[in-house]
């Protein structure tokens, strides 16, 4: 038993000379693309903003404290919470938690449904699942636009067969935001749950049934316990990119009901922009993201380690 | 419980995955408390009959009834019986315990009660210390036993095995075969074995279905199906066999004489009578013939040893007949001094009295 385990842990040798020189390209690209940007927006967030957009290079943390405190129109009454912020990130929080769900109840059934075909078809399903996606994001949120407007053909459609009388206002709303989020990011959930379903033994469901579960207890108890990671992996690669997107509320939202993506974006965009409090709300939801994940990995790792 | 009752009924059951036939109606009865053997190599129909008693398949045609009642419309989760898989199939993510209670938890069994059967049951198995561990921790033979625990748990009426020794190494096969037993004998549950492996079919079972292509050739008791095979598959599929070509002829008192085309005559058995000067198949198992001096041979079998195989517990020769077949011979190796044989030996057969049967075709 101890072997066993040893032996899975041992890594082969046969690389190990030349390990390091091989892992250069990887630690220039993750140094240049994901650490310095990440470092610059850091350092950013902590300096004076230039009206034209830019900044200072002057310490200073009025952009956090913009973020949190209301000191009046000029910033010389007592500090009171700022709540605008607040209240955009948890819009933010909500709608990307929605597209998340929306994109489980679909994407389940849809990855469950691919990793049940026969093996030769399921590369096909596979590929139908992203063939959108070689579109452009952009065109994509704006068939949606005119798939979903007053006058569009989902609205044509429902009136013609008589199943609504007006049109149903879609465009500019909540929905609307969360259904071009779900259109986004839908692969994204897809395709780990279709990883661990495909790897899922059959036989299980088998053995479950044969011990008096029914349908939604095998479900419940045997099949979303041991695919649970292609969920959990599914519902961060979704609703991590949705709290920070900002074409599909701009877009579809009409930009009535802020989201932190836009409003990040906004800082940046022009000459009215605020580039440190654009990059402190970004340290801001990179720290919340991080600090979820690392909670999730300390819990995961807490049951591993009880089943070992 | 009286012997002759009735477990299972299977009548006629027919089973087609689209053009395939994999179960061309075979009919059985499996009587209750009784270790049921259903035998035959690959694809010859026995994972499909038990799976359509456990119901994972739907039958095409034919019914299946355990004790007096159609069960062939129940999903399996409402079936009292109950599965050993072949690959063992135990929820990876559940603790032992936890695999074991599954079945009782679906059944709402108090939580009193559960907890009470669950060490029974782990006891009866020897697994009781390894309670909390998870699938992944235990060795084969401990899973295969967590297995077997898991089903027996809730009680069943009859218990399903899809071969589940196979992936055992030879030693541990073969003391699961007498643990197997054992623990049939003393739940009294009706075991429904599925098994490739004649050895294991005939040391366990107290009756065997002989299967080949869909069909059932033969059911009997071990004993039944060694020493009277009815046709040459089941003959030649349990244990190693000769099958020779001969004349069959009546003598007196109702005695049948086979004849070889050497000349060589012997009295043989038979179930059915054949008809007089007919063509016909002999089957002899090789521990039932011996060698002798040519001298001594009453039978007109005299030939030449081809080649003396040691095999530990016996020898086995190759005996190629005058004008005829080669047979096999086992005799019991009685140590280095009581080897009088050598290939290129003349001898002569004897058999022992019974042990030519007759197979018609």
């Amino acid at each position: 038993m101890a072997a066993e385990l040893a032996s899975t842990r041992a890594v082969s040798r046969t690389f190990e000379p030349v390990r390091a020189p091989l892992l250069i390209p990887t630690w220039v690209i993750i140094g240049f693309f994901l650490v310095a940007p990440v470092l610059m927006m850091l350092a950013y967030s902590f300096l004076t903003k230039e009206f034209r957009g830019g900044v200072i290079w002057e310490f200073s943390l009025a952009a956090y404290d913009q973020f949190i405190f209301d000191r009046g129109l000029f910033g010389d009454e007592p500090p009171q919470i700022e709540w605008t912020y607040i209240v955009i990130f948890v819009r933010s929080i909500i709608q990307a938690g929605v597209a998340t769900l929306l994109c489980l109840i679909i994407g389940f059934p849809t990855a469950y449904f691919i990793a049940t075909r026969p093996r030769a078809t399921r590369s096909m399903w596979l590929f139908l699942v992203t063939v959108p996606y070689w579109v452009n994001l952009l065109i994509r949120t704006v068939s949606m636009k005119f798939l979903i407007r007053d006058n569009g053909p989902l609205n044509e459609a429902l009136l013609g067969l008589g199943v609504i009388n007006e049109p149903i206002a879609l465009i500019n709303t909540d929905f609307a935001v969360q259904l071009g989020l779900f259109y986004s990011y839908l692969p994204f959930m897809v395709l780990p749950i279709y990883a661990s379903v495909e790897r899922y033994d059959f036989a299980l469901s088998e053995a479950a049934a044969d011990l008096y579960a029914n349908r939604w207890t095998i479900l419940r108890r045997v099949i979303l316990p041991i695919v649970r990671p292609g969920i959990v992996a599914g519902c961060i690669l979704v609703f991590v990119p949705s709290l920070g997107a900002f074409l599909a509320p701009d877009l579809l939202g009409g930009a009535k009901n802020f989201l932190i993506g836009s409003l990040i974006e906004e800082q940046f965009k022009g000459n009215a922009g605020n580039w440190p409090f654009g990059a402190a709300a970004s340290m801001i939801l990179l720290s919340l993201v991080l600090i979820a994940l690392f909670i999730y990995a300390r819990r995961q790792a807490r049951r591993s380690a009880q089943a070992l | 419980m009286a012997e002759g009752n009735i477990a299972i009924d299977v009548r006629n059951a027919v089973k087609r995955f689209g053009a395939v036939t994999a179960l061309a109606g075979a009919s059985l009865t499996i009587r209750d408390n009784e270790f049921f053997t259903l035998l035959g190599p690959s694809g010859c129909g026995k994972t499909t009959l038990l799976r359509l008693i456990a119901g994972f398949e739907e039958i095409t045609e034919g019914e299946i009834l355990l004790y007096g009642e159609d069960i062939g419309a129940l999903p399996p989760n409402r079936r009292p019986i109950n599965t050993v898989f072949q690959h063992y199939a135990l929820f990876p993510h559940m603790t032992v315990a936890e695999n074991v209670a599954f079945g009782m938890r679906r059944l709402r069994w108090s939580k009193a009660d559960i907890e009470d059967q669950t060490g029974r049951i782990l006891d009866l198995v020897k697994l009781g210390d390894l309670a909390a561990r998870r699938p992944a921790q235990l060795s084969g033979g401990q899973q295969q036993r967590v297995a077997l625990a898991r089903a027996m748990a809730p009680g069943p009426k009859v218990l399903l095995l899809d071969e589940p020794l196979s992936a055992l190494d030879l030693k541990l096969r073969q003391a699961m075969r007498i643990e197997l037993k054992q623990i049939q004998k003393e739940t009294g549950i009706t075991f429904v074995f599925v098994t490739h492996d004649q050895e294991e079919a005939l040391t366990m079972s107290d009756r065997i279905a002989v299967m080949s292509a869909g069909e059932i050739r033969q059911v009997g008791t071990p004993r039944e199906i060694y020493e009277a095979p009815v046709d040459r598959f089941v003959a030649d599929f349990i244990g190693e066999t000769n099958v020779l070509d001969v004349t069959v002829h009546r003598g007196p008192e109702g005695v049948w004489t086979c004849r070889l085309p050497g000349g060589a005559a012997f009295p043989c058995q038979t179930g059915r009578p054949p008809q007089d000067g007919a063509a016909a198949h002999v089957l002899i198992r090789p521990e039932r013939l011996s060698l002798v001096s040519e001298a001594a041979c009453e039978n007109g079998m005299t030939g030449v040893i081809d080649q003396a195989v040691y095999l530990g517990t016996d020898i086995q020769y190759g005996v190629r007949l005058d004008g005829g077949p080669a047979l096999l011979v086992r005799a019991q190796n009685a140590g280095e001094s009581a080897e009088p044989f050598r290939p290129g030996d003349r001898v002569g057969l004897a058999i022992a009295p019974g042990a030519a049967r007759l197979l018609i075709d």
